[in-house]
């Protein structure tokens, strides 16, 4: 056993190699929504700012917003918000000791998911 | 951290195919991660074709068969072959199991066999579970008394004894702590489903008296906190078990002992 290698072991794969599941995508996806409606509050804040400065810069902004492209972001980031609501919620009852169970989580993935698209789209329509 | 690529000396090579045996009908391909300590080469995944007219039903069936006939110098872990050692846990399919419960027909495709995630490799599907271990050993599994030994055992009622049921069932196999992805980004200081539900063990077990000492000891941002219910965990135990419910339970018992 002298001389057995054990600095240069290698890093076995995990992303690389690890079958996405329900559960742990519907995690993500509730962390990548919050920094995604982050990012989403900073282009509303820009709107109230350019608002609060001259109406010539405001119609600027406000045309770029509801341009074909700043709809289907503003779009995405509605869906995100509901989203991110959904899993919060989920996250509540875990805390509460509800649910902690992967069927029942996974269940509640699929819901969340099409919840929100459902809501999102409805949202889009009558605005 | 978090680092989603591998390290330069992990990155996976284009390994050996290994010849296909000759007049078989129901040949499957098996493609299994390799590293050798003394060859100074990345890690390479092998190519093995099997006859599955003359394998066994479960994979590692199959490695042993492999490693009797093909590659003798395929290394795994395995002893009890009936899911109650923990040995041969490996990433079969995309997901941690125990090779000797895990079916060959379970899985469509070819097999990929890997060792569990985000471990140093010690040689072929062998990891490194030596900080594991430690993880184990820090949460005190064991029973913590401070009143007088009885004079005969220390007893437990029947409901008592009900609340270790779906915990004291966990065999160590690692499946859980390298399936979760916080642990992968954060296992030097988070101490991984499979600690947390040895933990959980001890805490509500009756007879032990250091409740307080070990909810102390885990109120911490990384030893308890880390866990975000991702539930890759409870998924993947190859025992039916739930860590996710068994950390939610102490988290509860944090905030609970607060009030």
């Amino acid at each position: 056993m002298a001389d057995v290698n054990r600095g240069n072991r290698p890093l076995s794969p995990h992303l690389q190699v690890y079958r996405p599941q329900l559960t742990s995508i519907s995690s993500i996806m509730v962390r990548i929504t919050g920094i995604a409606i982050l990012a989403l509050s900073v282009i509303v804040v820009f709107w109230l700012l350019f608002a609060a400065s001259s109406e010539q810069s405001f119609t600027a902004f406000d045309g770029l917003v509801r341009s074909f492209l700043g709809d289907l972001v503003l779009f995405g980031g509605m869906w995100a918000l509901f989203y991110h609501m959904f899993g919060r919620l989920r996250h509540l009852i875990w805390d509460l000791g509800y649910c902690v169970d992967v069927e029942i989580s996974s269940k509640m993935a699929i819901f969340m998911f099409v919840a929100s698209t459902v809501l999102a789209l409805f949202f889009a329509i009558i605005l | 951290m978090v680092q989603f690529t591998l390290p330069k000396n992990s990155t996976i090579t284009t390994g050996k195919t290994w010849p296909a045996p000759q007049g078989a009908t129901n040949v499957r391909k098996f493609q299994i991660y390799r590293w050798n300590p003394d060859d100074g080469k990345n890690p390479r995944v092998d190519t093995y074709f099997l006859d599955m007219d003359k394998c066994g039903p479960m994979v590692l069936d199959a490695l042993i068969k492999i490693k009797n006939e093909i590659d003798p110098t395929l290394t795994f872990r395995r002893s009890c072959r009936e899911g109650i050692c923990g040995s041969c846990a490996m990433n079969i399919d995309g997901i941690n199991t125990l090779a000797c419960i895990y079916g060959l027909d379970e899985i469509k495709d070819d097999v990929k066999i890997y060792p569990l995630p985000h471990m140093p490799v010690v040689k072929d599907l062998i990891p490194d579970l030596t900080h594991f271990y430690a993880q184990h050993a820090s949460i005190m599994p064991w029973l913590e008394t401070k009143t007088n030994r009885p004079a005969k055992e220390w007893k437990q009622s029947i409901e008592d004894r009900k609340k270790l049921d779906g915990l004291y069932e966990c065999v160590m196999c690692a499946s859980c702590s390298t399936s979760c992805p916080s642990y992968w980004w954060n296992g030097d200081r988070y101490l991984g489903p499979a600690a947390l539900l040895h933990a959980y063990r001890w805490i509500i077990d009756s007879r032990d008296e250091a409740t307080g000492e070990r909810l102390d000891e885990l109120e911490d941002p990384f030893k308890l906190y880390r866990c975000h219910t991702i539930m890759n965990c409870s998924k993947t135990c190859p025992k039916g078990l739930n860590p996710a419910k068994a950390i939610a339970s102490i988290k509860q018992m944090m905030v609970e002992r607060a009030l």
